[in-house]
């Protein structure tokens, strides 16, 4: 390996409209590196620019300031393309060629000889699933086949690099399961992958870093742990009997999230708080079932930074 | 190279798995079929009619896949976004665009091969079989391949819809060129004498690769002839061709 695996540096670009009115600048002043081996999550609402940096870093469209490198070269070089996998976001492929034929059409493009085609081909339908229906055009898959497949070519080469936008979406929870496995394995491995979602505990389960992209720049990035401090930030009180009009009466200070038959479910917010509810409780008479300490989740964090909530 | 190849017999694959090349396939020949009723009609010139029909369906059928196919070739790739996955392979944008050219040159050649099989057996089985057919056919794939370029490039930066109608515009006015020079001749300002002369010069000279009058007539092709046309068309297209990778090496795939 030689630097890391991707540099983006001041990278800015606008969609030219007809008129200069309609130009939009997507990217303005992207800065990031994924060193080798790191998974990384690029997260973000529609429309912030994730799929428009995934075109960037593989020349599919080209910045109008910046540089990317791609394992220290420049992103532009074909060369560095064998050392590169790419699933888009709902792949679409030759749909007249069969499974196998489509991946021995790609294992082409990277210069394998047939022997070498058919064997990797073989592995990788069974590492996706899709060993079975790996002889049917692929007019017939379904969605989630589809994805399937765009994984297999994306992992054809054996890349250093895995680039995925959104890669969980269209795939059922056993599809899901299978996919975080495989950027498991890869990161196993020591490959780097780099992948987009808006899928949250996705993110949170299988990344080492993230980023949250707004308005084409980076509005955080770090390791979860570090973005996620662990301090406890609220409590969360389960409790039965008295209705919370009653407590909020006496002094109770907390927000109701949900009431169900003659159960209660509270948020609150600090210890001072907690202690003052618990006494409420006490002195109505009613039974606690749980205190469950909240921490920040990447939920919370995203919500925070592009101002959801 | 090998990766342009790749990429050039899946075009081909992907051309003869659709069945619309078969329906023009299929209307050649039933061109050609209807050239020998059509010339049971007349006296006399029964040859000349089956002759004249015959070339014109192999050249018009062969320019019309070639239009229609040409400008879909690149845009069917980025609509369906087919080319995002291929073009992040290590593979250049000169090798898509070439691959995609040769692919297509190949279903032409097929195509063309099976039209003048049908018309080489309707000639031999009427004895008319002549060597001026061969040269006929000949430069009629030598405009295919010319005119395959004009499509692949109009289609490396606009639409299918304005792609066909400038390739057909530049296909008409190719034939007609020789109207330019004379057009010149008429005009009295130098800057529209000067306007005439440029296109004369810079549109292709389709006429150039046209023999079938000739063949038609029985007249001999000399081979000097065909050598100049053929360097002519070769040359042209790999100046077109040239332009089409330039456009698309700086093209976004959005």
């Amino acid at each position: 390996m030689n630097g890391p695996a991707l540099v983006l540096q001041g990278l800015r670009k606008t969609y030219k409209g007809h008129l200069s009115l309609t130009s939009r600048e997507v990217i303005r002043g992207l800065d990031l590196t994924v060193e080798p081996g790191e998974v990384f999550g690029l997260l973000g609402q529609n429309g912030a620019g994730k799929t428009t940096t995934l075109k960037l870093i593989l020349s599919l469209i080209f910045p109008d300031a910046g540089v990317i490198r791609l394992f220290g070269e420049e992103s532009s070089r074909v060369a560095v393309r064998s050392r590169i996998g790419f699933l888009p976001e709902n792949p679409f492929f030759y749909d007249y060629l069969t499974g196998r034929e489509f991946l021995d059409f790609y294992g082409q493009l990277f210069g394998f000889d047939r022997a070498a085609r058919q064997a990797r081909a073989a592995a990788i339908l069974d590492r996706v699933g899709m060993a079975s229906r790996a002889d049917l055009p692929l007019r017939k898959y379904s969605k989630g086949m589809l994805q399937r497949i765009g994984m297999a070519q994306a992992l054809l080469n054996d890349p250093d690099l895995v680039i995925l936008d959104e890669p969980m979406s269209g795939l059922d929870p056993i599809g899901r399961r299978e996919f975080r496995d495989i950027i498991l394995e890869l990161k196993g491995r020591g490959k780097t992958v780099f992948f987009s979602s808006h899928i949250l505990s996705d993110a949170e389960a299988i990344c080492d870093r993230i980023g949250i992209l707004k308005d084409g720049r980076l509005a955080r990035c770090g390791r979860l742990p570090e973005l996620l401090p662990p301090d406890v930030r609220s409590w969360e009180v389960a409790f039965a009997g008295p209705a919370w009009e009653t407590l909020a009466a006496r002094g109770a200070r907390a927000e109701r999230i949900s009431t169900r038959g003659s159960e209660t479910l509270v948020k609150v917010a600090g210890p001072a708080e907690l202690e003052g509810l618990l006494d409420a409780l006490r002195s109505a008479g009613a039974r606690l079932i749980a205190v469950t300490p909240r921490r920040d989740t990447l939920e919370d964090l995203y919500l925070r930074e592009v101002g959801g909530r | 190279m090998r990766k342009t190849l790749a990429i050039a017999a899946n075009t081909f694959r992907e051309a003869i798995r659709d069945r619309i090349l078969y329906l023009l396939l299929a209307f050649a020949i039933l061109m050609m079929g209807a050239s020998r009723i059509l010339s049971l009609l007349t006296v006399g010139a029964e040859e000349k009619i089956v002759k004249d029909i015959g070339l014109a369906s192999l050249s018009l059928f062969g320019v019309a896949t070639a239009i229609f196919v040409g400008v879909g070739l690149v845009f069917k790739e980025i609509e369906r976004r087919t080319v995002y996955t291929l073009v992040s392979k290590p593979i250049s944008r000169s090798q898509f665009i070439l691959g995609k050219y040769v692919g297509l040159v190949m279903v032409l050649a097929v195509n063309l091969s099976i039209m003048t099989g049908v018309f080489y057996a309707l000639l031999l089985w009427k004895g008319w079989m002549d060597a001026g057919i061969t040269r006929a056919v000949v430069l009629i794939f030598v405009e295919l391949l010319l005119v395959t370029a004009i499509a692949i490039f109009f289609s490396s930066f606009s639409t299918p819809i304005l792609s066909s109608l400038f390739t057909v515009t530049v296909y008409v006015i190719g034939h007609l060129s020789w109207g330019l020079l004379l057009l010149g001749d008429r005009i009295q300002g130098a800057a529209g004498k000067a306007l005439c002369r440029v296109l004369y010069h810079v549109l292709p000279n389709l006429d150039a690769l046209n023999v079938k009058g000739l063949v038609v007539h029985g007249d001999p092709v000399p081979a000097a002839r065909m050598l100049h046309a053929s360097l002519y068309g070769v040359s042209y297209t790999v100046v077109v061709l040239g332009l089409a990778v330039l456009v698309f090496r700086k093209r976004d795939f959005l």
